[in-house]
């Protein structure tokens, strides 16, 4: 149990701006865990939304500045796998700090994954009597690999599930299509905005469909468009990162 | 016209559309089923993909190989640099055998260089036997899927379309009915033709023979009945051995369609007595691809459609809206190394889900190569608006106090402008979804204030 490690928490700058209690609940539920985290005050964003565009040319100098920031910390944590995911594989090498960049990628965890592997919780003492649906984000559930992908011929796993399982009263439900992609990606939600909106419609059918109260996930950009489209359509879902979920089981 | 704009006009037939998704999430379902009967899947995947890594290391010798066999097995042998030459060879062949009609089994190579329309206008009755493409060809229209070339079209469409054609009773859908007429009316189109032409999905180095796959054995009906054979063969589909055709053929049909094997996988390894045998071997942009690192893995593509059926976005938009010959997310990576102008909007007709890489049965890494392409794409722009924003975003978060600023008047615009600017159509995110809410105070503020 790194209890006595330096953790720095990564909030993703949209979620800095519009999802403040996402960020307070990350911190909260490491700190209930025993965990030392400390969110360093230069952060700014990974430089995803430029790179997936096309330009991850221009985005050296947001990388330098994201190692730099991060350097001193043991591990790094943020409720967004996409955003970690950015970090592995697509930020651009800074010319004399590849190293350091290497080092970082081997530090750098998404929540779910930080929780099970890391801290290996296994006994969450938490009540949370709601029907859960969970989106497993594509970034995080492929590029990651928090679970298993339909596609692939392997055991079922979910680090998300592993952990919710946890929690007493929380019904997890199954849905048709358990690992589709919501359509935000990014621009893509914008570039292509029919298409960003269809999908985005049809994943939430799928949950209200299995009676799901409560939409979860791990990366709030996906619960963001997702949360739009229910909201202009007025339907009765509410949405929760699973941070907020287990932050507020455990109180 | 660019992707988002023919896939918003597919999307305004709601019902057609969401018909379009069920149908092919359907076989993708299918697909995941029979695929996990077989333990040794993913290992079946890495072997296949070895195979044609080891394939695209060597292509040079193993063509050389195919060739040399192939023509010690009385087959004849053509190579063509691009689709204009494999065209003139095909012309002249059934030039100088006065073959005035052929028929041809399914290729998505000859759909490459249009060859159908090259041939009619030197005077050629062509028709393709395959049921899906026979449809596609009535009402004058390229496949919108390479292995269900008409899946975009209902029982419906295909009733009246052989109520026209073929004269099938009108108003009757039954798929036995229709499918006896197409059949009756093909057959008439095996008995005239003297020259069949067909793809060709494996190539065997070792042994200079070539293997067609069809479901419907229109490929064998044809040639059977015909005195020369042409075969279009794209020259990355040679496989090394014989006995590697066991990983592929399992893995193929599997990954297309959900059957076990394919109907007919059928072995041509020489011309029976007073017949012919072609086979043009075409590059058309083949050694190029092969030669940019990045991309050169797209040629493991054994085109099973995989990736088409699994698209959240293939499904939803239809083969037609990527405009190019191999739709969906492989090829919006093969295309591109075609004409990177012409394809520039189909890397970014993704949200990088990566399910095609895990759905692919030879290992592509398709959604990777999406995101490269979308890098040289835009660098191949020059400057634009686009790429200044970039430029000063990167300046941005390079800064920590110029975010802070930008930050919190975002922020501001969006807390105190009025609705009527926030959802005017200027902001496209705003159009069908609400934006969220916008908090009293950043984490960064909620932080300094609580932890520090």
């Amino acid at each position: 149990m790194p209890l006595n490690k330096k953790i720095g928490l990564f909030i993703p700058c949209y979620v800095d701006q519009f999802y403040p209690n996402v960020a307070i609940a990350t911190l909260e539920l490491l700190e209930k865990l025993g965990c030392q985290a400390s969110y360093p005050m230069g952060q700014t964003c990974c430089g995803q939304p430029m790179a997936n565009a096309g330009y991850e040319r221009d985005t050296v100098g947001t990388t330098k500045h994201f190692v730099e920031t991060f350097r001193d910390y043991d591990y790094i944590v943020a409720p967004s796998g996409s955003c970690v995911l950015h970090i592995k594989d697509h930020a651009p090498p800074i010319p004399g700090m590849e190293k350091e960049q290497e080092i970082l990628h081997h530090k750098i965890f998404e929540l779910t994954e930080f929780l099970t592997d890391i801290l290996k919780v296994e006994n969450l003492q938490g009540s949370f009597p709601h029907k859960v649906g969970f989106h497993a984000s594509c970034h995080g559930h492929r590029g990651l690999r928090l679970g298993s992908s339909s596609e692939r011929n392997e055991p079922f796993f979910s680090k998300a599930k592993q952990l919710l399982d946890q929690i007493e009263g929380l019904e997890w439900v199954e849905l048709t299509r358990k690992d589709e992609c919501c359509g935000f990606g990014g621009t893509f939600a914008v570039t292509e905005e029919a298409l960003s909106v269809q999908m985005g419609k049809d994943r939430l059918q799928d949950h209200l469909s299995h009676g799901v109260e409560i939409l979860t996930g791990g990366d709030m950009s996906c619960i963001m468009h997702l949360e739009g489209i229910a909201k202009r359509n007025q339907q009765p879902l509410k949405f929760m990162h699973i941070a907020e979920i287990l932050n507020q089981a455990l109180s | 016209m660019s992707h988002p704009a023919k896939a918003s006009e597919f999307l305004q037939d709601a019902a057609k559309a969401k018909w379009h998704d069920e149908t092919l999430w359907f076989v993708r379902d299918k697909r995941d089923t029979i695929s996990k009967t077989i333990p040794e899947w993913e290992q079946l995947r890495d072997l296949a993909s070895q195979i044609k890594d080891n394939v695209l290391a060597n292509l040079d010798q193993y063509l050389i190989q195919f060739e040399e066999k192939a023509k010690a097995n009385g087959i004849q042998v053509h190579w063509a640099r691009d689709a204009e030459e494999h065209n003139q060879i095909v012309l002249g062949i059934l030039q100088r055998h006065q073959c005035k009609a052929i028929v041809k089994s399914k290729s998505i190579l000859t759909e490459e260089c249009h060859l159908n329309p090259y041939l009619e206008k030197n005077g050629i009755e062509v028709v393709d036997t395959d049921l899906g493409e026979r449809i596609v060809q009535f009402l004058n229209q390229p496949p919108s899927h390479i292995v269900l070339p008409a899946i975009h079209l209902k029982k419906k469409d295909i009733s009246e379309l052989f109520h026209e054609k073929l004269h099938t009773e009108k108003g009757n859908e039954d798929p036995a009915y229709l499918t006896h007429a197409a059949r009756l009316h093909l057959r008439e189109k095996f008995l005239g033709a003297k020259v069949a032409i067909t793809g060709v999905n494996f190539g065997v180095a070792e042994t200079g023979e070539f293997v067609v796959c069809t479901n419907e054995g229109n490929a064998d009906m044809g040639v059977h009945l015909a005195v020369v054979h042409i075969a279009c063969m794209g020259i990355e589909k040679i496989i090394p051995r014989r006995k590697d055709l066991g990983v592929f053929l399992r893995l193929l049909a599997r990954s297309a369609t959900g059957q076990p094997i394919t109907n007919y996988n059928s072995h041509f390894r020489s011309p029976a007595s007073g017949k012919e045998i072609h086979i043009v071997l075409v590059d058309n942009g083949r050694t190029d691809q092969l030669g940019r690192e990045k991309f050169k893995n797209s040629l493991k593509c054994i085109r099973c459609g995989a990736c088409m059926n699994t698209c959240p976005i293939y499904r939803r938009s239809g083969g037609y809206s990527y405009g190019s010959v191999v739709p969906g997310p492989i090829g919006s990576i093969l295309s591109p190394g075609l004409d990177v102008k012409k394809y520039s909007t189909l890397p970014f007709a993704s949200t990088l889900c990566g399910s095609c890489t895990d759905v692919c049965p030879v290992k592509i890494n398709i959604h990777e190569q999406l995101y490269e392409w979308r890098q040289e794409i835009t660098k191949s722009q020059g400057t634009n608006a686009k790429s200044i924003s970039m430029k000063i975003a990167n300046g941005i978060f390079a800064v920590p106090f110029a975010y802070k600023v930008t930050g919190s008047m975002m922020r501001g615009a969006l807390k105190f402008l009025p609705d009527s600017i926030t959802y005017s159509g200027l902001n496209t995110w705003g159009k069908q979804r609400d934006l969220p809410e916008t908090p009293k105070e950043t984490f960064k503020d909620w932080y300094k204030k609580n932890r520090s």
